[in-house]
């Protein structure tokens, strides 16, 4: 029998100079030839490394390695590709939504180790004297995930099976007891229950974008015209030179991020090309991206050069942020040379002032930022979904819990029923780490790291 | 006397007459030793076979060239397909059976069989030599030799018969119980345990007001057990459904002092989904009413089963209460019902073959392992029955996965989980249910069977006609490709919905609103077509074309759940040296000593993490 094709992050997860994602199963190598431009990975041999490029369509997602190895001379026995890619959290994600999309299917934890052994080649006679230590590394991992990382989420989901689990228990009532005299559930009572159980995962899954915005920084794009001083404010910010700083206007011509700490909340600065007409080819598309970097955004940082800037321009601009429907700051920059009614202007529309050359009221910056995302979920310690398994986890229970759905209105017997309600216990489980009776085999490994 | 047997089988119940059965005709030589030769394979409770889950086990049995099937379709009075109006995996045949039929098919069968010889007495004693059983001795003080023995002692090691607060040793009502055995295994160090069920009174026929029952027909059109080609019944007797009151309940509890259930005189655990009378009153004290059905014993006794009504309260007891349901004004009542209690060896302590562990050779089966019914008795007795051939003709054993049987399902519960309560089959516990289903326990066991030589080549060869059958028609539904000019307007006349392209009948038989027959009005050729086709290989297209997506999920899923089973263990393993592992998963993996990781990760008290640790040792 030839398994799926499945892919993960090797590499733990956050900012590093490099990621691994690794790509395992029949169709790898036909999968990742079809978004990798370099050497053709069939013909090539086996334990070899290839530089080229992976592109969605006709757009470079990342300069990539790939280390490629054949079966059976693999981790798993399969056919292997490892991704070593530039190590943002984005493009990462970027790389695996890819790779999904083409038909792999995200790893489940441990799943390249369950697959090495399924297939044989689990040659563990080495790790026999580190299995003390896979034992430990479980239990401290466990005691992790659940204390901190998944905070209540075990509880939720603890309390999403239990309901699940009585909802189960109806059907397998009127299944096996169909003879007896006894009362069964109504329809429409089970799926009151589903609606209730489905706003519980719906608030859990759109916790994920604030779940991976804590994990991972809030997207907040500083922009503006060109030399508004939008890289010296992220510089200032940063206090060190990373983007490139000039007076001529128009030198970012890229976008460039980086995870600033701003009173224990996790903002990712990008900083983006200026805004304004050009003929320059390179130039368009780098304002092309700033607006899209703006639309993705959770805040934006808007700065108003005070000494060029026509209040004509402002008015447009700001016209523009609101538009943009995004939480936004608008600052006056150049606080020291500024016109005065500019300034007033901008005093009228809440602006606040600095200079970010001269590090002034940076420090009133930040707060306002602070105050701009209101994490209530966060304050108020309510659950958050911070990792992409769980979160695919809650949409596969959700699916499941649709096909239950689906199938009341259609109709369809409580033995179809059942089965997928049992595929939505088995997704929860892949979260708690329960067993319940078809899950076994994912959860002996569940105790692996993701990907190892 | 004797010469010396291949298998010594011991009861003739349910378990014990398939072990015989299939030892015999796998080419043992075979004795069946029962205390009383007029009560081989006794119904010693309702006249029943089949019902849901049940009734997918009977298949089973049949599939693999067992008896129950074919002795249930010869001895049938009524036939029912329960749960019709769910999805196929539910759909659980049940037949009412002549009780006494039932026994008389079952004794001419045996006899027919040639490798079978019977002998009547007790057996008192087993023949151990080193860890290897080699015969058993009897109350007469005989000695019987044997390559193998299988224990199949039901409710008699010990039994203990409650009515009221009378009790009395008895196998079953008017029958003795059995001593002697359960000393013998605790002495060679097994661990036994106490269970209890009921049974409730039979009445006379008679005596009963039918007019305010109400009547339970038998299936318009009955089906039968056996994919032999067993006959289908041409009448049927009904059963008739009424219901108890408070007035009931309230002359029950009268007894409720005298109840050894309540006063603690009964220690052994009952099955709290067949419960007594008594038990659900007290437990379920707002119902004001509980089903009662009403079946009859036979073609021609007048005797009547009054299931739903067990009870062990004192016979004055049961007979005033009775006499306040509708349409028992009058009753008379033959026998009264009781408890009994008897001794159990937790089955923990087999292998997955039902061989134990302790002693070699030496097989339980049926209710000695602490399940109830019929029809999970008679299972467990042909695998026993199967096994012990195979081991002593030095062949691999035959253990059937949790997703390829039910027989699988319960073997690997019993032996992996153990019981608490009297163990009965429900499909809940099947995690691959939708594969499991009575119409294709044929397809599913009858190939392997034959390999091991139990199905017979007739037997064979209808199932590969029923599997070739099936894979031509839907091929053929496959090929039959309609354009919508020319289907629309006859879809349209059978109300059902049009087709944007061009469509098959494989892709229409899709909708739930069509059947194979319903194309006979989309075209005219099919009709001809159709009549020459079996209707158990069109039933079963249909089953596989509607839910092919259901059914393919969970053949992946139960492919996933393989690649574990399919890791083995060496059951003498030392689990004492991985200190990593917990205490009590340390504790329960020496205790069960499990032959594959998959088995292992299903011992309850094993956690995920222990069975990771285990991989890493095995590895080695």
């Amino acid at each position: 029998m030839e398994l799926d094709t499945i892919v993960a992050l090797a590499t733990p997860a956050g900012v590093g100079a490099i990621g691994v994602i690794r790509v395992s199963g029949g169709k790898t190598i036909e999968l990742v030839n079809g978004i990798f431009k370099g050497k053709d990975l069939a013909s090539a041999k086996s334990h070899t490394i290839h530089l080229g490029t992976i592109r969605d369509e006709d757009v470079i997602v990342d300069e990539v390695l790939i280390s490629l190895f054949k079966g059976p001379n693999s981790y798993t026995k399969e056919d292997v590709i490892e991704i070593s890619c530039h190590g943002s959290p984005y493009i990462i994600q970027q790389l695996i939504k890819l790779i999904l999309s083409k038909g792999a299917r995200l790893a489940h934890p441990g799943e390249f180790t369950q697959r090495a052994f399924a297939n044989g080649r689990f040659d563990l006679a080495q790790a026999e004297a580190v299995a003390d230590l896979i034992a430990s590394e479980n239990e401290s991992m466990h005691r992790a995930a659940m204390n901190q990382m998944r905070g209540g989420l075990s509880q939720e989901i603890k309390n999403l099976r239990e309901e699940l689990v009585h909802f189960a228990s109806m059907i397998e009532l009127e299944l096996d007891f169909s003879e007896e005299d006894v009362e069964f559930a109504s329809r429409e009572d089970l799926k009151k229950l589903i609606y209730s159980l489905k706003g519980l995962i719906t608030r859990l899954t759109e916790s994920f974008t604030l779940g991976n915005a804590i994990k991972n920084g809030i997207p907040t794009v500083i922009a503006g015209k060109p030399n508004a001083g939008k890289s010296t404010l992220l510089n200032a910010l940063l206090n060190e030179e990373k983007a490139i700083v000039s007076d001529i206007p128009g030198t970012t011509r890229d976008v460039i991020e980086d995870v600033i700490n701003v009173e224990g909340i996790a903002f990712r600065f990008t900083d983006t090309a200026g805004i304004r007409t050009t003929e320059d080819k390179v130039e368009a598309i780098g304002v092309e991206r700033t607006y899209a970097k703006m639309k993705e955004a959770s805040v934006i940082i808007y700065l108003i050069d005070m000494i060029h800037d026509t209040l004509d321009d402002i008015q447009q601009q700001i016209a523009y942020l609101r538009d943009l429907d995004i939480p936004y700051l608008l600052i006056g920059n150049k606080l020291d040379q500024a016109k005065a009614e500019i300034q007033q202007q901008l005093a009228a529309d809440g602006a606040l002032f600095i200079s970010a050359s001269q590090k002034q009221n940076l420090e009133d910056l930040k707060a306002k930022l602070k105050e701009l995302v209101s994490l209530d979920d966060f304050k108020t310690g309510n659950t958050i979904v911070t990792n992409m398994r769980h979160y695919e986890s809650l949409q596969q229970t959700n699916d499941a819990l649709d096909r239950v759905l689906n199938g009341i209105d259609q109709q369809i017997t409580n033995d179809f029923l059942a089965m997928d309600i049992r595929h939505a216990l088995h997704h929860l489980g892949e979260i708690t780490g329960e067993i319940t009776t078809d899950d076994l085999l994912d959860n002996i490994f569940s105790k692996f790291c993701i990907g190892k | 006397m004797f010469q010396e047997y291949d298998v010594i089988v011991v009861g003739a119940g349910h378990a014990g007459c398939e072990a015989a059965a299939a030892a015999a005709n796998m080419g043992s030589k075979v004795l069946l030793a029962t205390m009383n030769m007029n009560t081989i394979a006794q119904m010693s409770c309702n006249p029943a076979m089949g019902g849901v889950a049940k009734g997918q086990i009977v298949r089973e049995i049949d599939a693999l060239g067992g008896y129950s099937g074919i002795i249930t379709d010869k001895s049938m009075i009524q036939f029912r397909m329960l749960n019709r109006s769910k999805g196929p995996a539910m759909w659980s045949p049940r037949a009412q059976s002549d009780r006494m039929r039932f026994a008389e098919e079952w004794r001419l069968a045996l006899e027919a069989t040639p490798n079978v010889d019977f002998w009547q007495e007790m057996i008192t004693g087993l023949i151990v030599e080193g860890q290897r059983v080699t015969g058993v001795k009897t109350s007469l003080g005989l000695e019987i030799k044997a390559k193998a023995v299988i224990l199949t002692n039901g409710t008699f090691l010990n039994g203990l018969i409650h009515i009221g607060e009378k009790q009395f040793g008895g196998g079953r009502s008017g029958e003795r119980a059995a001593k002697g055995i359960t000393e013998v295994l605790i002495d060679l160090g097994f661990e036994a345990g106490r269970m209890k069920t009921g049974t409730p009174p039979r009445v006379d026929g008679r005596s009963l007001d039918y007019s305010k029952m109400e009547e339970q027909f038998g299936d318009e059109e009955p089906g039968k057990f056996s994919y032999m080609k067993t006959k289908p019944l041409q009448k049927q007797r009904s059963c008739w459904i009424t219901y108890t009151n408070t007035d009931v309940h309230d002359v029950l509890q009268t007894g409720f002092d005298q109840s050894p259930m309540f006063n603690g005189r009964i220690k052994g655990l009952g099955p709290r989904y067949c419960p007594s009378i008594e038990d659900k009153i007290n437990r379920f004290a707002e119902r004001d009413r509980h089903q009662i059905f009403v079946e009859p014993e036979g073609w021609d006794t007048v005797e009547v089963y009054v299931n739903g009504f067990s009870t062990s309260l004192p016979e004055d007891v049961q007979y005033k209460a009775m006499q306040l349901i509708p349409g028992f004004e009058k009753a008379k009542m033959f026998r009264p019902g009781y408890a009994i209690e008897y001794d159990f060896f937790p089955p923990t302590q087999l292998n997955l073959t039902l061989e134990t562990k302790l002693i070699q050779n030496l097989y339980f089966a049926g209710q000695i392992n602490g399940t109830t019914g019929y029809e999970e008795a008679a299972c467990q007795g042909l695998m026993a029955g199967i096994n012990a051939h195979l081991k002593i003709n030095e062949k691999e054993p035959l253990v059937l996965k949790r997703s390829e049987a039910y027989i699988g399902v319960l073997i690997d519960d019993l032996i992996n989980k153990g019981t608490n309560e009297p163990y009965r089959m429900f499909t809940s516990r099947a995690e691959f249910r939708l594969l499991l289903r009575q119409d294709n326990a044929d397809l599913r066991l009858t190939p392997i069977a034959h390999e091991i030589g139990l199905a017979t080549e007739e037997r064979y060869q209808l199932t590969i006609e029923k599997m070739h059958g099936t894979k031509t028609l839907i091929n053929d539904l496959k090929q039959k490709k309609y354009k919508p000019a020319d289907i629309n307007p006859k879809l349209a006349a059978i109300d059902s919905a049009p087709v944007k392209d061009k469509s098959s009948l494989y892709q229409l038989l899709k909708r739930p609103d069509l059947k194979l027959s319903s194309f006979e009005q989309l075209d005219d050729t099919f009709a001809s077509y159709r009549e020459k086709i079996a209707p158990e290989v069109q039933h079963q297209a249909e089953i596989q074309v509607k839910y092919e997506t259901y059914i393919q999920r969970e053949q992946e899923n139960s492919e996933k759940l393989a690649n574990l089973d399919n890791k083995k263990i060496n059951p003498e393993f030392d689990y004492q040296k991985i200190t990593a592992l917990s205490a009590e998963a340390r504790e329960k993996l020496l205790k069960v000593k499990p032959t594959t990781l998959g088995q292992a990760s299903r011992i309850s008290g094993v956690t995920p993490a222990d069975v990771s640790i285990l991989m890493v040792y095995l590895a080695k």
